[in-house]
Formats: structure tokens, C-alpha cells, sequence
């Protein structure tokens, strides 16, 4: 069952052109890596998705809902409807390089935000939940603490929790280990690798080349753009098509 | 006058309702101050939106609005706003046929300390909202908040701590500028006093009372926003 689909993706940043025309399907279940090297376009392909940056052209369909788009007059498309943007992203969870989880909220509340003012649920259903979800990421006991007084892996963590809460259709994760200290990459790697095992759809922007090939089903390699190479990761990693692809995959050894 | 702590002065405070009516008067002063800060609250959060993602109308207007607030001196502002302004509705009134209307006291001072306090509150909102993370209203967005709820969730909770400080400096501010309304005649703290300092020639012992009056007001609030801004900057990691 389709997801999540994006079909010739373009973006222009005056007149550099970031992307152009890059498409990716994911059906349920399914773990996409996105790999590149820096300015290969993977984090503005997963920004696009869901319109946090405006693409310049191409198709977006979120569990068979089309993107409406129209000019935005700095010659991008912006979503027509902002009610249909709003219900397509928050069923879109978004996990930050950064975190960003909001500075004035516990953990707990910055769980519950959006399931209780953007979806409506019942505080203390959400609460339960939240709860439920801090306990599965490890930081339970956590709980009631500022984001500020909790160290980078335990944020992320954090942050995948919020995620989980909005009961996402499918997950964006945007180089969710990049700003981590190397020992606190293991424990955030964990908690998305048990997401991919129990059939999450979730899509993946990542340097860690191991992981990826652990967890995905699907690799896009991207350069320039467009995506150089993509298949299944024993095929991507294994036996790389594109000279540029082995290259790169040379420079992690 | 040679002031002397005798039991002179007190009795001149407690006798003939001078100290009553410089109590009232120091309500009144607190009730404009506290009316004028809210309402530069409210002009500077809309000043510093406008600033920060308005058009650019909006925001060259705005820039001319605090630039010259903050270049005119306030008594001088004070007298335009109350007599011009005045002028300017009772103009627009008569022009519609309507009748003069008179200017409640408390309400002209406060529209008038209001403006100004509002060209100051949009450079302190201003220099918050920008002081706030963009990946946590980024963030905001990509769970499907609107940008009301952005605003009202993420976006001025967060900037709280950064803006806290400046605030309570314009709260202080507040308080002391009602005492510039005295030229007006709002019957506040300063106008009583000098009324009272007037009448008995006790010069001395009316305006220290008076400035004892101001410096209590002030510790008590800088009491409450410490208290304040303890609690708002919960979330923020003291080093």
C-alpha cells in the first residue's frame, strides 16, 4: 500500500537548481535511505515532502492525498490549501538534525503538543500515550524535564517520541545522529532501527552508511540532484553501478 | 524648608487627607501605568510581527513609529499625543456631526504612555522572537501547526525569557513616566504631591513621601518579575 509518493521532484534556489527531478515511492513498511554526499540535494528532497521547502516543480501524494500547489510568486509552488498542508504534515512526523524540541516544554509536553492542538486528542489520552512512548524510547523517567537539561541522544530520543505521538503515516528523518556525539549515536540508532522492524514507514536522510544498509530496503544514492543509483542496499552497497556511488561509498572506509 | 524628622511631618501626612490623597494617587498612577504597559504589550507584539514578517508597507511604517517614538522626548510626546490626538478625534467627530466627546483621564493617559511604551516593546518582542531557535517554529510547522497556533504555542512562550527583562524594564519605566502626566493634570502620585507640597510649603516632607511611595512600587515589582522570570526561564539551562 502506497504512503508516501513523490514523483520529479525540482528545486531552485535562485539559479542554483538543488533538485531536478528526483521521485521516490514508499509503500508501507518500507525504509528508505537517502545517501549522498553534502549538496547532493537528500535534505532538501526530505524538506520538500513536506513543504518545508516549497519545491519548484513535481507531484507529492501522502497516503493517496495530492498535494494541491499553486505559484508562490518567488517561482516555487506553495500548498493551495493550508488546512490540507496542515493535515498532511502533522500525519508527516519530522525528526530534526537539530531536535528542536520546543525549550519551554517538559518532555512530556512537548509529546503530547501536538496530538492534543493540532489532532484534538483528549489531554489525558494523550498523556497516557505520551507516556506510553517515553517509556519505549527509555526516557520515562525523564519525563517532566526541559529540553535543555537532557544530553543530544537523549533529545533525539525525545524527539522520535513526539514523532511516534502523532501516529504518523509515515516518518521523515533528517541526519538524526549528524549532530550527536559518536557515543551517543548508538542509542538513538536503537530505537530507529526497532521502529524499521516493526514495519514503520519511514524515510531516512543519513551518513551512517552501516545502519542504512542494516535497516533499509530501499537506498537512493543522490548526486547533483537526481538520483544516481537506487535499489535494494545489498545491490547499492554491494554492487554500485555508478563510479560516483563507489566513490563515495570508498570514502567511508 | 529644613526638613526635620520631627512629628511635624507625619502629622502633616496623616492630617488634612494629604496622605489619603496621595494614596489615591499613587492608584491612579499604577492604574495608567499598568493600563499604558498592557497596552504597549499588546502594540508591541503586533509591532514586532508586523516588523518581522509584515509587508513592507507595514514595516516601514512601523520603523518610522518607534524610530521617531524613540527619538522625541516623552514629555514632549505626551503633550502631541494628548492635545493632537485629542484635537484629531474631536475633529473627525465634528466633521461627522457627532458630538465632542471629553477625555477620561485615565484612558487618555493611558492611549498616551500606551504609544510610547509600544515603540519600545516592539524592539524588545522583536529582538526575543528573533533570540527563539527557527528550528523550534520549524518544527511547530511540520507537525501541521497553523501560524496562530505557532504564535500562540511556540513562537511567544519561547521567547519569554529572552524578553522578560527588557519588559520588566519598561514595566519600571511605566510607572515612573505617569509622573510626566502630571503637566497634564491626571490627578496621579506627582500632581497630588505638588498640589500638597503647594498648599502646606511642607516641600521636603510631600516629595519624599512621594519618592518613597515610587521606590516601594519598584521593589515590589522587581519582587514579582524575578519571580516572574524564574518561572519562565524554567527551560533554559543556567550555566
Amino acid at each position: 500500500m502506497e504512503m508516501l509518493h513523490a514523483d520529479g521532484i525540482r528545486k531552485t534556489f535562485g539559479n542554483l537548481e538543488v533538485l531536478r527531478g528526483v521521485s521516490l515511492t514508499a509503500n508501507k513498511g518500507d525504509v528508505i535511505s537517502l545517501i549522498g554526499g553534502s549538496g547532493s540535494g537528500k535534505s532538501t528532497f526530505l524538506r520538500c515532502l513536506n513543504c518545508l521547502e516549497h519545491p519548484t516543480g513535481g507531484e507529492i501524494r501522502v497516503d493517496g492525498d495530492a498535494i494541491a500547489f499553486r505559484p508562490d510568486g518567488h517561482g516555487n509552488m506553495e500548498p493551495a490549501s493550508k488546512t490540507q498542508m496542515r493535515r498532511i504534515r502533522a500525519r508527516l512526523a519530522m525528526v530534526f538534525q537539530s531536535f528542536n524540541l520546543w525549550s519551554h516544554m517538559t518532555l512530556l509536553e512537548n509529546v503530547i503538543e501536538a496530538p492534543v492542538h493540532v489532532l484534538g486528542v483528549d489531554r489525558k489520552q494523550a498523556v497516557d500515550e505520551g507516556l506510553r512512548l517515553l517509556q519505549r524510547v527509555g526516557l520515562y523517567d525523564k519525563r517532566n524535564t526541559y529540553p535543555a537539561f537532557l544530553s543530544g541522544g537523549q533529545q533525539q530520543r525525545g524527539a522520535i517520541a513526539r514523532a511516534l505521538a502523532v501516529q504518523p503515516l509515515a516518518m521523515l528523518f533528517d541526519e538524526p545522529t549528524s549532530a550527536l556525539d559518536p557515543e551517543l549515536v548508538g542509542e538513538v540508532l536503537k530505537v530507529i532501527r526497532e521502529l524499521a522492524e516493526e514495519g514503520r514507514t519511514m524515510i531516512l536522510v543519513t551518513h551512517e552508511m552501516s545502519f542504512a544498509r542494516d535497516v533499509s530496503n530501499q537506498v537512493l544514492f543522490l548526486h547533483g540532484g537526481l538520483v544516481e543509483d537506487a535499489g535494494p542496499p545489498a545491490e547499492v552497497f554491494g554492487n554500485p553501478k555508478s563510479e560516483r556511488l563507489a566513490r563515495f561509498l570508498g570514502s567511508f572506509h | 524648608m529644613i526638613w526635620s524628622p520631627s512629628s511635624g511631618s507625619i502629622e502633616l501626612l496623616t492630617a488634612g487627607g494629604w496622605g489619603s490623597a496621595m494614596l489615591v494617587g499613587l492608584a491612579r498612577s499604577l492604574t495608567i501605568a499598568l493600563g499604558a504597559f498592557a497596552l504597549g504589550l499588546v502594540i508591541g507584539i503586533a509591532g514586532a510581527l508586523g516588523k518581522l514578517s509584515g509587508g513592507a508597507v507595514a514595516r516601514q511604517a512601523l520603523d518610522l513609529y518607534t524610530t521617531v517614538v524613540r527619538s522625541v522626548p516623552e514629555l514632549v510626546l505626551i503633550l502631541i499625543v494628548y492635545f493632537a490626538g485629542a484635537d484629531l478625534i474631536n475633529g473627525i467627530l465634528t466633521a461627522l456631526g457627532q458630538a465632542k466627546i471629553d477625555f477620561n483621564g485615565a484612558i487618555a493617559g493611558i492611549v498616551v504612555l500606551g504609544v510610547v511604551q509600544g515603540a519600545y516593546s516592539t524592539e524588545v518582542i522583536r529582538g526575543a522572537i528573533l533570540s527563539v531557535p527557527l528550528g523550534q517554529i520549524e518544527a511547530a510547522q511540520a507537525f501541521g501547526m497553523s501560524s496562530w497556533l505557532t504564535l500562540r504555542r511556540i513562537t511567544l512562550p519561547a521567547m519569554l525569557p529572552f524578553a522578560l527583562p527588557g519588559l520588566s524594564n519598561l514595566w519600571l519605566i511605566a510607572m515612573k513616566d505617569t509622573a510626566l502626566l502630571a503637566v497634564l493634570g491626571f490627578g496621579e502620585l506627582t500632581q497630588v504631591t505638588r498640589q500638597a507640597a503647594g498648599t502646606t510649603k511642607a516641600y521636603f516632607t510631600f516629595f519624599f513621601a512621594a519618592g518613597c511611595m515610587y521606590l516601594l512600587a519598584t521593589m515590589v515589582s522587581n519582587l514579582l518579575s524575578r519571580r516572574l522570570e524564574a518561572w519562565a526561564t524554567k527551560g533554559v539551562a543556567h550555566v
